[in-house]
């Protein structure tokens, strides 16, 4: 920033385009509000006024049109699994996965003898975070979710990539 | 009513529809499927049993060599005595009465125990799967079960016991 250097006032911040715009999405990634099982309980904590997610700028949305991320939040059902697919796909790019808990993961408990039980929602979707636990506390989760704002903080979306 | 005079009070009124079964424990009793449907009427509506609450309908598949099975739980409000009756169905083709329309609860009862074992309730108006898919195949909880190797084309894998993933 050699030339721009203190040519404006003390409160303005130059940056270029796209660190701007990686900083204002990591900072408001607003999550899909869906629970599967047991998961969700602790992820409703975490929203809830002792952990707070809204401090880290997470808002749950009740339509998957207007969420950024989805956190799959417990045992994905083959029947649920069909779903599941259906709301990602009906999410606006730029979108994110949380697997949270080791059923999302890999079936947890039923990965042996769930016949009904996917092994792991990655099957059915790209996860960018899985969060280990049964259930992981909101700690736990909370620290999945700030892995995921420092990943996409480092997107730069209007950067052309190389070939 | 004690269970004696429960039995008693059926083997009088069914004396041909009730089954000796050494294997079954005190309060349950052994009913002939093609006979139930009478059974259940009566013991729903006579005065001194009026058993007028279903409390469950579970399917148990008893192995290979042995049937399948229904087990009604059935209780009385009034008297405050219970009874279960037990059905034993033909393995290869599991049917029997559907009482959905003497106990409105057993709607659902018998749909789960059709998506589980499928046993088939004839009479039943609404015989659906109710927690698997519509387009599962096989029913899960009999012995024989064998998971299907895709649904919609999502993989399931098969897990053996000792060897861990397939």
């Amino acid at each position: 920033m050699g030339l721009l250097e203190n040519k404006f006032q003390d409160n303005v911040v130059v940056a270029s385009l796209d660190k701007i715009l990686g900083w204002a999405r990591s900072t408001s990634p607003w999550y899909f509000q869906f629970g599967l099982a047991c998961c969700a309980i602790e992820m409703m904590a975490s929203a809830a006024s002792r952990h707070d997610l809204e401090r880290i700028g997470m808002m749950p949305r009740s339509s998957p049109r207007q969420a950024d991320v989805m956190i799959v939040a417990g045992t994905v059902t083959l029947k649920m699994a069909l779903r599941v697919k259906k709301l990602y796909e009906q999410m606006a790019d730029p979108k994110y996965v949380i697997s949270m808990g080791s059923c999302a993961t890999s079936g947890g408990p039923y990965w042996q003898h769930g016949y009904h039980v996917l092994k792991g929602v990655d099957l059915v979707v790209p996860v960018d975070v899985y969060v280990p636990g049964c259930p992981p506390r909101p700690e736990a989760l909370i620290e999945g979710l700030l892995k995921l704002q420092e990943t996409i903080q480092t997107e730069r979306p209007l950067t052309r990539k190389l070939a | 009513m004690t269970l004696e005079q429960i039995k008693n009070r059926l083997s009088d009124q069914f004396k041909s529809s009730i089954i000796k079964n050494e294997n079954l424990a005190e309060h349950q009793v052994e009913i002939k499927g093609e006979d139930w449907f009478d059974v259940a009427t009566f013991m729903k509506n006579d005065p001194k049993l009026s058993f007028d609450q279903l409390e469950c309908i579970t399917g148990i598949d008893t192995g290979e060599d042995g049937p399948l099975q229904t087990h009604y739980n059935l209780h009385s409000m009034e008297y405050r005595h219970k009874i279960e009756a037990v059905i034993s169905h033909d393995r290869k083709d599991p049917k029997v009465a559907s009482i959905e329309q003497l106990w409105r609860i057993g709607d659902w009862f018998e749909r789960e125990t059709y998506d589980m074992f499928g046993i088939e309730y004839t009479g039943h108006r609404d015989l659906r799967r109710i927690l698997c898919p519509d387009d599962w195949e096989g029913w899960p909880l009999r012995k024989d079960y064998e998971a299907q190797e895709s649904f919609h084309g999502i993989v399931v894998p098969k897990i053996k016991e000792e060897e861990g993933w397939e």
